[in-house]
């Protein structure tokens, strides 16, 4: 139909396109920059102690990244899964100091009222047809006031623990909390945690139908319905996923500082969405990656940690978080136009 | 070309006798009889309203039939609904496609069906994007990569990704749902060349439309509603397009509408304007 020299520009701009449409490529550029830039400032941070330094924070925000971006892929927000990470680890911990419950058992046990509360976010979500913003910031807040209540009830003070003495703890905590060393450097154990959920969600995403059908039902709900994709299914599933991660995160954190606080997890469900965002996530669903949230992930992990290297105050984060985000979400729409924009 | 059906020994894919809907009060469809057979193109036309949505999801199995017959292979059938239209091999492509425009072709084309390998049902990617290709090249549809996101296909590229998709889940009549009207004269060329090669791969080809320059060159049949009802079913060589045109647009309407604008002209306007084509 058209001349072979439009046919081979044309063809140009396909692998330009397809380069360009990564969703990754954004927190790849920004991760580079912010790596470079506090290399500079600070030899400490780009040494293997620091590395190991900044990969411990971006670890366990890393694994609840990984799966909000898997839920907003779905189209779905998930606000209650940073308030969730410190209701696993109470109940956790109550259970194995108060009721001298194995730790094992006792997390095991933690896993229950999150895949519960999961289920319900779904349940809720999919049966109402209530913006999944709303419902979950309603669990959000009521989980706030039950770990608050039930902690202060149970312990007479914010924070339970004690977790140290309970049977069982050596064990869990090298599986989940302790380190590795590797070439003279203590690397968290969270982190290869991190990179298995990774690895997993990514595998899911890109090679299996459940990956299909998150990417369809995000991306337009009515038309996967239309093709037979079991829409309530994967979402209800997608919120149990990040209840699973808010567990692991929790059990981790609890188990490195053998208590915790009954106000644990509040305020990160947003950094766990900038994450997401940062890593390539589109707040309307339907585009995003795994890898990207962990790359988004390991930009905090290094701001937070880069900052103090380089000697600053800690106060300029928040300001460092908020202008990552707004660049990220303006290289995002562009992208998402570039990659929706019909071909005439 | 034409010859009105020399005693076929097959029934014919899809038959709808007499069917009529009632939504309510509300008489949608009434009496309305349309063919459809293997390797032949049925258009229907009518303008809005004309009960051309209500008849299609009756043959789609959207709707079920409140009178009358309607037969699939020659038997009389009551659809559940879409699903088991589907399993009987009867695939409706709607004007708004299914399509997920930020996933990429291949994607989109296993959606729903994707195949799987292995012990842990892993989708066999290496397969889709394979027969994705071979498909779309099969119907003639040149797509450089099905890698790219359909958001990036032109109208006509996306309607003819549905239709291979179609095909290629086993569809024997396919009912296409305007696919042509949101489109410029030459995508609509190229859904017109991909409806013809679905015919002429042996399906049976319901083709809605309100445009009858769409519908003349392709179809075999024609059957034009109006108001809920058919003003006339015809073989392609009992009708000129000219007919066919005047038939869709209510006859005597269109003779008046016509009589009524030329003259607007002359009675408002000053009578030195220039004309304002050349017809």
């Amino acid at each position: 139909m058209t001349s072979v020299p439009a046919d081979e520009r044309l063809a140009g701009a396909g692998v330009l396109r397809r380069l360009l449409v990564r969703p990754e490529l954004g927190s790849v550029v920004g991760a580079l920059a912010v790596f470079a830039f506090f290399s500079s400032r600070s030899a400490v941070f780009r040494s293997a102690d620091g590395v190991a330094n900044w990969l411990d924070p971006a670890s366990t925000l890393g694994i609840m990244a990984v799966a909000i971006a898997l839920l907003m892929i779905g189209g779905e927000f998930d606000l209650s899964a940073g308030v969730l990470t410190g209701t696993t680890g109470l109940v956790m911990v109550t259970l194995a100091t108060r009721f001298g419950w194995n730790v094992w058992l006792a997390m095991l046990a933690g896993l229950v009222p999150a895949l519960a509360i999961g289920f319900l976010n779904g349940l809720l979500v999919v049966r109402t047809r209530l913006p999944s913003f709303i419902v979950t910031l309603g669990t959000f807040l009521m989980l706030q006031g039950l770990n608050l209540g039930l902690t202060k009830a149970i312990t007479g003070t914010v924070q339970v623990s004690g977790l140290r003495r309970a049977e069982g703890y050596e064990g869990a905590r090298a599986v989940l909390a302790g380190s590795v060393t590797a070439g003279g450097v203590d690397f968290r154990v969270a982190i290869f945690w991190w990179l298995a959920v990774t690895a997993l969600a990514t595998w899911v995403l890109m090679r299996t139908r459940a990956g299909n059908w998150i990417f369809a039902i995000g991306g337009d709900e009515r038309a996967a319905r239309a093709v037979g994709v079991p829409a309530a299914r994967v979402k209800i599933g997608l919120f149990m996923t990040t209840a699973t991660a808010a567990w692991l995160v929790g059990s981790i954190t609890a188990l490195r500082f053998g208590s915790v606080q009954a106000g644990t997890g509040i305020g990160q469900e947003f950094i766990y969405i900038i994450a997401a965002v940062i890593g390539g996530c589109l707040l309307t669903g339907g585009y995003g990656s795994a890898v990207g949230a962990s790359i988004g992930a390991l930009i905090f992990g290094m701001a937070d940690k880069g900052i103090v290297f380089a000697g600053w105050d800690a106060d300029w984060f928040k300001f460092f978080l908020g202008a990552m985000l707004l660049l990220a979400t303006l290289a995002n729409s562009l992208v998402r136009r570039y990659a929706e924009e019909a071909r005439r | 070309m034409t010859v009105p059906s020399p005693a076929p020994p097959a029934p014919p894919l899809l038959e709808a006798r007499e069917v009529g809907k009632v939504f309510g009060n509300v008489i949608a469809l009434r009496g309305v009889s349309m063919v459809l057979r293997a390797g032949e193109v049925t258009c229907v036309l009518g303008d809005n309203g004309a009960g051309k949505s209500t008849l299609i999801k009756i043959l789609a199995g959207v709707h079920a039939h409140d009178s009358g017959e309607y037969l699939v292979d020659g038997s009389p059938v009551r659809l559940g609904g879409p699903r088991e239209a589907l399993d009987r091999g009867i695939a409706t492509v709607y004007q708004d496609l299914a399509m997920i425009p930020l996933m990429s072709v291949w994607r989109n084309f296993f959606l729903g069906s994707e195949p799987v390998t292995g012990p842990l049902r892993r989708f066999d990617v290496a397969r889709a994007k394979r027969v994705a290709r071979e498909e779309l090249r099969g119907m003639g549809i040149d797509i450089r990569d099905v890698d790219q996101p359909v958001g990036t296909l032109s109208g006509g590229e996306r309607q003819s990704v549905a239709i291979a998709r179609a095909v290629h889940f086993g569809a024997r009549a396919l009912i296409l749902d305007e696919p042509t009207s949101a489109l410029g004269v030459k995508q609509a060329g190229v859904v017109l060349r991909h409806i013809a090669r679905a015919r002429d791969r042996g399906l049976g080809v319901v083709f809605i439309t309100h445009n009858p320059h769409h519908a003349y060159p392709v179809g075999d049949r024609f059957l034009v509603l109006n108001r809920g009802t058919s003003l006339g079913r015809f073989a392609k060589a009992d009708i000129t397009r000219e007919e066919l045109t005047s038939l869709m647009a209510g006859g005597a309407e269109l003779d008046h509408l016509t009589h009524e604008l030329a003259h607007e002209p002359g009675r408002d306007g000053p009578a030195t304007a220039p004309a304002p084509g050349t017809s």
